[in-house]
């Protein structure tokens, strides 16, 4: 291996920390996902497999303190900004070690510490909560940024609409990240939508940008300019990170889709092969332009292997959920 | 203590508490002119940095009080009218009543909401709800129904100290009524009944804009030779089961006079109580004074005649009065 240079090397161990966090979230899901559907655990799971470049370029200029709120297909972003994969794990399992103590679940894992608000159950449900957490930052004179992470889906409920208008208006210091999957829930987004969704951000006059959402490094960017511009007071941004869901809505959609698709295999298949999927994608990169070698990445996947049998683990062998703790922490102080 | 009005006590306590804790934030729609007169130079004295006047879209407020307090800040929601509930039910519902159980407690969310609700006054059937069941029923909310500018002091000044998200239901057409205020710090708990008028022969247990027709039939029973005790809850969640009850087990008659519609009412639900804990004392069946399962029209005498008046509450009364007369005679 030939010399690098320090900023060779630095760009060289960020490039090896985006690639490991991408591949932690993709090893993490396959391992839920098999898991799920082999029924071996409650509740059902929405994979973010095929979109992990989205999570991790916006989440990786990010510091704890600041704010992310996440959709129902979360894992990602929980990894992404830092959640503990064996809690979530745990979290997922039903466990009382669970990140949110097993009441939560999988479209519910939240880190407060880490300023992860929680993916939520209701499509477009964290976009109100970042604007509030953004105008909760503004009035509190906090050096901190909220991050909306919605698709396209959510980009059809009016909310929208409303908070775009109030963040632009009041200036607060929030990012819009529309992760445009194509797809909400069952249904091409295309089919019933009008217009371009990143335009309602254009029409009350917020920057706004389309990148591609497969590529880590150009959501980084991206996201490093609309998160200065946040910090020095200069009102929200909004980005589009155009990507492609690889796994169905949720890991059980076959039974319920009865032998009918919404979409063909052949398109599925080319957004999996080595040009398109964000991972075998940066891995290449790595190879060529980012002084990684093929040693660094088998070290990764090994490490990364390690974590998820460890988290599994720790899942399995934790203790149920306890019931008694819903009357505890309904309320603060107070039983329901 | 002072004479206050209702609205003017409210209005109090905004400006005590903003002056007191600067980590308190308000906002909603029409606030800086205060249309209510309860958010008065609430702008003009916290300024734009903490009172926000704001767009039309309630379903975005009750989410942006939900991430407000998520990052730290202490909301008030002034969400005008008691059925724009309605129009920003999804996040409370889904998030605010929520969020602090589903994330294994890790979210506090001290946010106040407060909007004016009952008929009465023409404003027709998108104006005139009293969203009592709805909101006793998304479980991780508290539901409180001040009757008189006190315990509108307390517990509003209670609610905005807590950490957990309230429903301050404002009785509208009480905001010109005026009664004895206690200066200074002031804080009622919640889940405590007030007994506003002691009674033997039943219990008329009113909430909110019911407590005073309520009192004023208590007053005229007591003419007719009924010693009714009136008592208001003040909470309906959390609700004083055992306060009512003691009530009820000494009367052993009850009837409960709610603005709500009947079905699924906060008086159905004190009925049910009720009955369960006192079934032994209970000499007559539980009344309810409620309004129909329709919607409040507009005309005046349309609205008066599905509307809880004296009258109702009188006859109710009348109707399990029973042998008390007799008792009494």
């Amino acid at each position: 291996m030939t010399e690098l240079s320090n900023v060779d090397e630095q760009r060289r161990a960020d490039w090896l920390a985006l690639y490991e966090r991408m591949l932690l979230i993709r090893r993490a899901e396959e391992r839920v996902g098999k898991v799920a559907q082999a029924g071996g655990m409650p509740g059902g799971v929405h994979l973010y497999i095929g979109q992990e470049a989205s999570g991790v370029g916006v989440c990786s200029v990010l510091e704890d303190s600041d704010y992310i709120t996440s959709t129902h297909r979360g894992h990602g972003h929980f990894l992404a900004k830092g959640g503990d994969i064996a809690a979530m794990f745990a979290e997922l399992w039903g466990k009382r070690t669970g990140i949110c103590k097993g009441m939560g679940g999988s479209m519910h894992v939240a880190d407060v510490s880490k300023g992860i608000l929680g993916a939520n159950g209701i499509v477009g449900g964290g976009i109100a909560i970042a604007a509030g957490a953004a105008l909760g930052i503004k009035t509190g004179k906090e050096d901190k940024v909220s991050v909306c992470l919605f698709g396209d889906g959510a980009a059809n409920q009016g909310v929208l609409m409303e908070s775009l208008n109030m963040s632009a208006v009041w200036k607060l210091p929030v990012i819009w990240v529309l992760e445009n999957n194509g797809l909400s829930e069952f249904t091409i987004t295309d089919k019933v939508t009008a217009g371009e969704q990143i335009d309602r951000a254009r029409a009350v006059g917020m920057p706004a940008v389309s990148v591609d959402g497969n590529d880590v490094i150009a959501v980084q960017e991206a996201m490093q300019e609309a998160v200065d511009r946040a910090r020095a007071g200069e009102g929200p941004s909004f980005i589009e990170t155009k990507t492609y869901r690889i796994r169905g809505h949720l890991e059980a959609e076959d039974a319920f889709l009865g032998g009918y698709s919404y979409r063909t295999q052949e398109e599925i298949d080319a957004w999996k092969a080595p040009d398109k999927d964000p991972i075998l994608r940066f891995a290449t990169r790595l190879l060529a332009e980012g002084g990684a070698s093929q040693a660094d990445l088998d070290e990764i996947e090994e490490r990364i292997a390690q974590q998820v049998d460890a988290a599994e683990k720790f899942a399995e062998e934790s203790e149920d959920a306890d019931p008694e703790l819903i009357y505890d922490i309904t309320f603060d102080g107070q039983r329901p | 203590m002072a004479k206050q009005r209702y609205i003017q006590a409210i209005n109090q306590v905004f400006l005590d508490e903003m002056e007191r804790d600067e980590n308190i934030i308000l906002f909603g729609e029409d606030v800086e002119l205060a249309i209510f007169g309860d958010t008065r130079e609430v702008y003009k004295t916290f300024g734009p940095e903490r009172v926000y006047n704001t767009p039309i879209c309630e379903n975005s407020l009750t989410g942006m009080a939900v991430g407000a307090a998520a990052a730290g800040r202490r909301v008030i929601l002034h969400l005008m009218f008691g059925n724009f509930v309605y129009t920003g039910m999804d996040a409370i519902a889904h998030q605010m009543a929520k969020l602090r159980m589903m994330t294994g407690g890790q979210m506090d969310l001290p946010i106040t909401v407060i909007c004016g609700y009952g008929g009465g006054r023409s404003l027709a059937g998108q104006h005139s709800d009293t969203p009592f069941p709805v909101l006793m029923n998304i479980g991780g909310g508290n539901v409180v129904t001040p009757a008189t500018p006190a315990d509108a002091k307390g517990l509003l000044t209670t609610a905005i100290r807590g950490n957990n998200p309230t429903f301050f239901l404002e009785a509208s057409g009480r905001g010109g009524d005026s009664g004895e205020v206690p200066e200074g710090e002031y804080l009622v708990p919640f889940g405590k009944a007030a007994v506003h008028k002691e009674g033997d022969d039943v219990t008329i247990c009113a909430i909110g804009t019911m407590v005073r027709p309520a009192l004023r039939v208590a007053n005229k029973l007591e003419d007719e030779g009924i010693s009714a005790e009136v008592i208001d809850p003040r909470t309906l969640v959390p609700l004083d089961e055992d306060g009512i009850a003691a009530s009820v087990r000494k009367t052993g008659r009850l009837v409960i006079v709610d603005e709500s519609k009947d079905r699924c009412s906060a008086a159905s639900h004190i009925a049910a109580v009720m009955a369960d804990k006192c079934f032994d004392k209970l000499k007559a069946p539980i009344k309810r004074v409620t309004v129909p399962n329709v919607s409040m029209p507009y005309a005046n005498v349309a609205e008066m005649a599905i509307f809880p008046t004296p009258d109702k509450i009188h006859a109710a009364v009348k109707s399990i009065a029973g042998e008390m007369e007799v008792s009494n005679a």
